[in-house]
């Protein structure tokens, strides 16, 4: 029966700013801190306080509507958007109504069978975060916090081009990269810097029409708005099938119940009785200024990954994986330059960087070592001085303390043991034990080579070449 | 003599002299407060504790020399929509009646800089809403020249404390004419500097881009010196001024030949009040006479100034006085069920009558299908009536006029009919629209013994025209006895 | 334009007083006094929502003068001067404010504002 139907959604997507202070006052915006503690006169909305713009925000906005081909708007103006709530300090919430900061771009998405889809953005405009509100279930009262209260956002406004969760999902994880490229946010959906609302509607194939839609909210993961997007899709269609209306409204998506209900309420009208804020004087974003940003953008992924297969000579696959983040393709290429060899340094963050921060569930942001030292440690291996699994243990206390490789190698005395006296003894012993590989290898069975030469890396707590020790295994076994 | 009699300035001398001390000069106001408040009614909240305790202050810094301002030492009182850290700031309403603000406005600041000793906070209408001063909470003030009238307003309170000589000098605010008029009906001296002039921090907004902080006190002189000090470009208010020309004292010259000074024909119809159209002539007459150029002109759309303003306010109004909502100060009712009703009880019990007319009227005029055929319509003509400005000051220094209808009215007589008292701002709301400066000052009594203002206009930035020809007619009626 | 801007509106009131209802009075309903209270948090007892219906209504009959003036191709006002442009710089200015933020609140807990329980 669904498959009659089309779904329509078009996304609003919060994301704060990575400013060092508010949109409208110097107060913090780092996370955490007693309640109340990042504020001020200005964003807890006293008396007689007044807003002035943090021109950070300005340049972030402008920065991420470049990047998705918005039109900068030249003259923009912030309006207020009156309602009443407690976490919102003045009772209005300081937006931009009449001239968002950028209009008319979009970005294009590719979904898994590789088809790709223009999302065409709307507008981006800029707006201050409302505080925290939490509910005590002792007095039964909510707890209002200003901490989060003014952190500057910005809110990109999709068209209603998209037709699937896994198109959503494709959607936000490009805008996702990109701001992340930016620099100006770090987009975490869970801890809330990044929110999307969903806005949703049904229509029976091969409509024109948009229907009626709805507004889901809360939505803390990926895999929160897919299981939304599913439940509103069947939602509707069942309310369509069953001859009732679908009714605009906006509901809250309960993830734990998979369920949502409608945030409605007969004590608030929808009139958010908008007009300038007569504050703050309107913005003026010249050409130059503009140029100056541009200046300052980075190179962003697509770019990245051709380049980084034409001057790294990298496969397509690792070009992919290093450029997931900033972070990471950043890494890489000090790494790269200062020691020339790009393959190795991709290995090395392909693989162990990767598989350290899958299990200590960190971000490539959060990587804290220095290309320098994966550098030198590549050099060790290079010049023999430590090999295999003695390499790995070293990169752990890399990847853990930033730790000098040449210093860890010396201390914990992990240099390889090239002194062939000493290796042919340790092998005569290793070949004296086991009779029976020596055997199988004298009759043909090669493998056994194998068995023996891992025998004596054990015995050599891995601290030995194993290119030397198979050629002093070969010549002794051929004696 | 009591040392209340001198004008501010000539109290700062005297100070500066050391012939009188800042204990001294605390002590007369405090005295001459304990004496007239109860009559008068000019104050919601005296802390004489503070007081004290600046003056002491003050007084050891103009003694080792660090103060030297004409106004180190001299003591003022501030309305009481300006924020004072540590001191109750009500707007003289119930909203804010325990109100403790911690910090203070930034025209406060300036002030205490130059040493200025604050002895109390003055009434008002509630949130600056009224012309008489009769919407506080705390009660009426009454006109010092006779009790049974009103002080004009919303800075009744301030402008009442200087007329009744109760402090030296006092700070009011003007969003429609709410320096201009009481300084009139009080017979003191006002001025509304060009928006941006003083900084809006610290002042509990009424209207937003109309709301300006001015000096009251009891002549030009005092007036341009106290603007001197509290003028200032303040980070903290993204619409204050960079300006250069602050020095405002500069213009004080008796000396008006060759200023061109238009009247304009719509100010003086039939809505003006004899003795007060015959006092603003006499004093046109005056500067003509000191060599002033004077004619009358066409002033093109008075009449639309009003009802624009009131949208434009009111709109204002109604999104600025939202955050009183009983959560994170003032006002919270008592007994509620649930959020909504708790916001609603508070604010209808919070709010006076006169400031609930407005938020209504603002929220209606912004509500969802009137925004263009209200709001947008008078920001159009706020546009227009700049034009008209811009058109008169291409020919002339000052714009000369009443600075009100008629004299001071009597209590009791202006609540009744909303339209009525707010036709008495006709003279003085285009002003606050087009953002310009005007000052009011005294030219003459009526039959009833009560003073009667006069109002000049100026160009943008043009503070010192206005000061110049003021401080001429001022010389000239103290020549004459006016 | 002549000089008797104020007695012609002053007269426009006083007939409005005298019980010829506007256009705009007839506009105000009970419902939209309802409504304006609820967007504006007031309630109003029955008899203040009278009077606010009277007085509204005058005071829309009153400005609908502004309809009289032509201002297509007028860009309306919403700044006064020209000025643009006024930003901060990204600098922390403010250190811990929760002491002051929470001076005056009516109601207070585990250093946060206390407000009625809201929805969802």
């Amino acid at each position: 029966m669904s498959r009659q139907y089309e779904t329509v959604i078009g996304l609003e997507v919060h994301v704060e700013l990575a400013t060092k202070t508010k949109i409208f006052c110097g107060c913090s915006t780092a996370f955490g801190g007693a309640p109340n503690a990042h504020t001020c006169p200005v964003c807890t909305g006293m008396p007689g306080s007044l807003p002035t713009l943090n021109k950070k925000a300005v340049e972030y906005a402008v920065a991420v509507g470049l990047a998705a081909g918005c039109e900068i708007t030249k003259d923009c103006k912030f309006d207020r958007k009156n309602y009443f709530y407690p976490d919102n300090p003045q009772n209005y919430q300081i937006s931009q109504l009449y001239l968002p900061i950028c209009r008319n771009g979009g970005i294009e998405i590719e979904t898994g069978d590789g088809k790709k889809k223009w999302i065409g953005i709307h507008e981006i405009h800029m707006e201050e975060d409302a505080g925290k509100l939490v509910h005590d279930e002792q007095e039964d009262c909510s707890i209002v916090d200003f901490n989060r209260s003014g952190v500057p956002l910005i809110e990109i406004v999709s068209r209603p081009d998209m037709r699937s969760a896994e198109e959503v999902t494709a959607y936000l994880d490009k805008l996702r990269l990109m701001i992340r490229y930016l620099g100006a946010s770090d987009c975490k959906l869970q801890e809330g810097s990044m929110r999307a609302d969903v806005n949703l509607s049904v229509r029976k194939e091969g409509t024109k029409e948009l229907g009626v839609r709805t507004e889901m909210k809360n939505l803390n993961s990926f895999k929160a708005i897919a299981r939304a997007i599913e439940n509103e899709k069947n939602r509707q269609i069942g309310l369509l099938e069953a001859g009732k209306g679908v009714i605009q409204e906006t509901r809250r998506w309960d993830d734990l119940k998979e369920y949502s209900y409608a945030m409605r309420s007969k004590e608030d009208a929808r009139d958010y009785r908008y007009f300038p804020d007569p504050d703050l004087p309107p913005v003026h974003i010249s050409d130059a200024w503009i140029a100056e940003i541009k200046e300052r953008q980075p190179e962003f992924r697509p770019e990245k990954m051709l380049r980084y297969q034409s001057e790294y000579g990298l496969p397509l696959y690792d070009a992919e994986i290093l450029t997931e983040s900033r972070k990471l393709a950043d890494f890489f290429e000090e790494a790269a330059q200062l020691c020339g060899r790009p393959k190795k340094v991709s290995n090395w963050i392909m693989g162990e960087t990767m598989r350290l921060l899958k299990e200590k569930e960190m971000e490539p942001e959060e990587i804290r070592f220095s290309p320098e030292n994966l550098v030198k440690l590549i050099e060790l291996q290079e010049k023999g001085i430590i090999h295999g699994s003695v390499a790995k243990e070293v990169f752990e206390a890399i990847f853990e303390n930033n730790a000098d490789p040449e210093a860890y190698v010396e201390a914990h005395g992990l240099k390889s043991v090239n002194d062939e006296g000493t290796l042919r003894s340790v092998i005569a012993e290793i070949v004296k034990a086991n009779p029976k590989s020596v055997e199988d290898y004298r009759n043909g069975k090669k493998k056994a080579m194998g068995f023996l030469v891992g025998q004596t890396m054990k015995t050599m707590n891995g601290k030995a070449d194993p290119k030397l020790v198979n050629e002093i295994l070969s010549e002794v076994l051929s004696e | 003599m009591s040392l209340m009699s001198l004008t501010a300035t000539e109290l700062g001398r005297k100070i500066q002299a050391k012939e009188v001390s800042v204990k001294e000069a605390v002590e007369a106001a405090l005295s001459a407060i304990a004496a007239k408040e109860e009559t008068i009614g000019s104050f919601v909240t005296i802390d004489e504790k503070y007081a004290k305790k600046r003056a002491g202050e003050v007084q050891k810094q103009i003694r080792d020399g660090t103060l030297k301002s004409p106004i180190a030492g001299v003591p003022v009182a501030i309305k009481d929509n300006l924020c004072t850290k540590g001191i109750r700031t009500t707007c003289s309403s119930r909203m804010l009646e325990h109100f403790i603000p911690s910090y203070t406005a930034e025209a406060v600041v300036n002030l205490e800089r130059a040493g200025a000793v604050l002895i109390g906070k003055t009434n008002m209408d509630e949130f600056a809403m009224g012309s008489t001063t009769e919407t506080s909470y705390f009660g009426v003030t009454r006109n010092p020249w006779n009790t049974d009238y009103a002080p004009g307003g919303s800075s009744g309170g301030s402008c009442a404390a200087v007329a009744a000589e109760e402090c030296s000098y006092a700070l009011g605010t003007d969003t429609g004419g709410s320096i201009r008029q009481p300084s009139a009906f009080c017979g003191v001296t006002g001025i509304k500097p060009t928006y941006g002039t003083v900084s809006r921090y610290g002042l509990i907004a009424y209207g937003s881009s109309l709301d300006q902080i001015g000096p009251i006190a009891k002549d030009v002189s005092d007036c341009a010196a106290v603007l001197e000090v509290i003028s200032s470009w303040d980070r903290k208010d993204a619409t204050s001024i960079k300006r250069q020309d602050l020095n405002f004292t500069a213009a004080l010259l008796d000396d008006v030949r060759g200023m061109r000074i238009g009247m304009p024909k719509d100010y003086f119809g039939e809505g003006l009040d004899d003795e007060v159209k015959k006092a603003v002539l006499a004093a046109a007459k005056i500067l003509e006479e000191k060599g002033a150029v004077v004619e009358e002109f066409d002033l093109g759309l008075v009449e639309y100034a009003v009802p624009a303003y009131y949208v434009i306010a009111c709109a204002e109004a109604s999104s600025n006085l939202a955050r009183f909502d009983g959560i994170k100060y003032g006002y919270r009712t008592k007994e509620f069920d649930g959020l909504h009703q708790m916001y609603q009880k508070s604010r209808s019990e919070g709010f006076g009558q006169e400031v609930k007319r407005r938020i209504l009227l603002g929220s209606f005029v912004l509500s969802s299908g009137y925004y263009d055929a209200y709001y947008l319509k008078a920001l159009s003509v706020k546009s227009l009536i700049k034009r008209e400005f811009d058109k008169a000051f291409a020919k002339y220094d000052v714009i000369l006029g009443p600075a009100a209808p008629s004299a001071a009215p009597k209590i009791g007589s202006s609540l009744s009919n909303p339209i009525r008292m707010y036709l008495g701002d006709v003279y003085t709301v285009a002003a606050n629209l087009a953002g310009l400066p005007g000052i009011a000052l005294p030219c003459g009594k009526n039959s009833r013994n009560l003073p009667i203002g006069l109002q000049m206009t100026g160009d943008c930035f043009q503070e010192k025209n206005i000061i110049r020809a003021a401080y001429a007619y001022e010389q000239a009626r103290k020549e004459r006895r006016i | 334009m002549s000089g008797s801007y104020k007695d012609e509106t002053l007269k426009r009131v006083s007939e409005n007083g005298s019980g010829a209802k506007s256009a705009m009075a007839d506009v105000i309903s009970d419902e939209t006094i309802a409504y304006v209270g609820i967007l504006a948090k007031i309630d109003l007892s029955p008899k203040e929502k009278e009077q606010a219906q009277k007085d509204m209504g005058e005071m829309l009959d009153y400005i609908d003068k502004l309809n009289e003036l032509d201002t297509s191709g007028v860009l309306p006002a919403s700044h006064i001067f020209s000025v643009g442009n006024v930003f901060r710089e990204d600098i922390v200015t403010n250190g811990d404010g929760s002491k002051e933020a929470l001076a005056n609140a009516p109601a207070k807990k585990g250093g946060g504002f206390a407000a009625p329980k809201t929805i969802g």
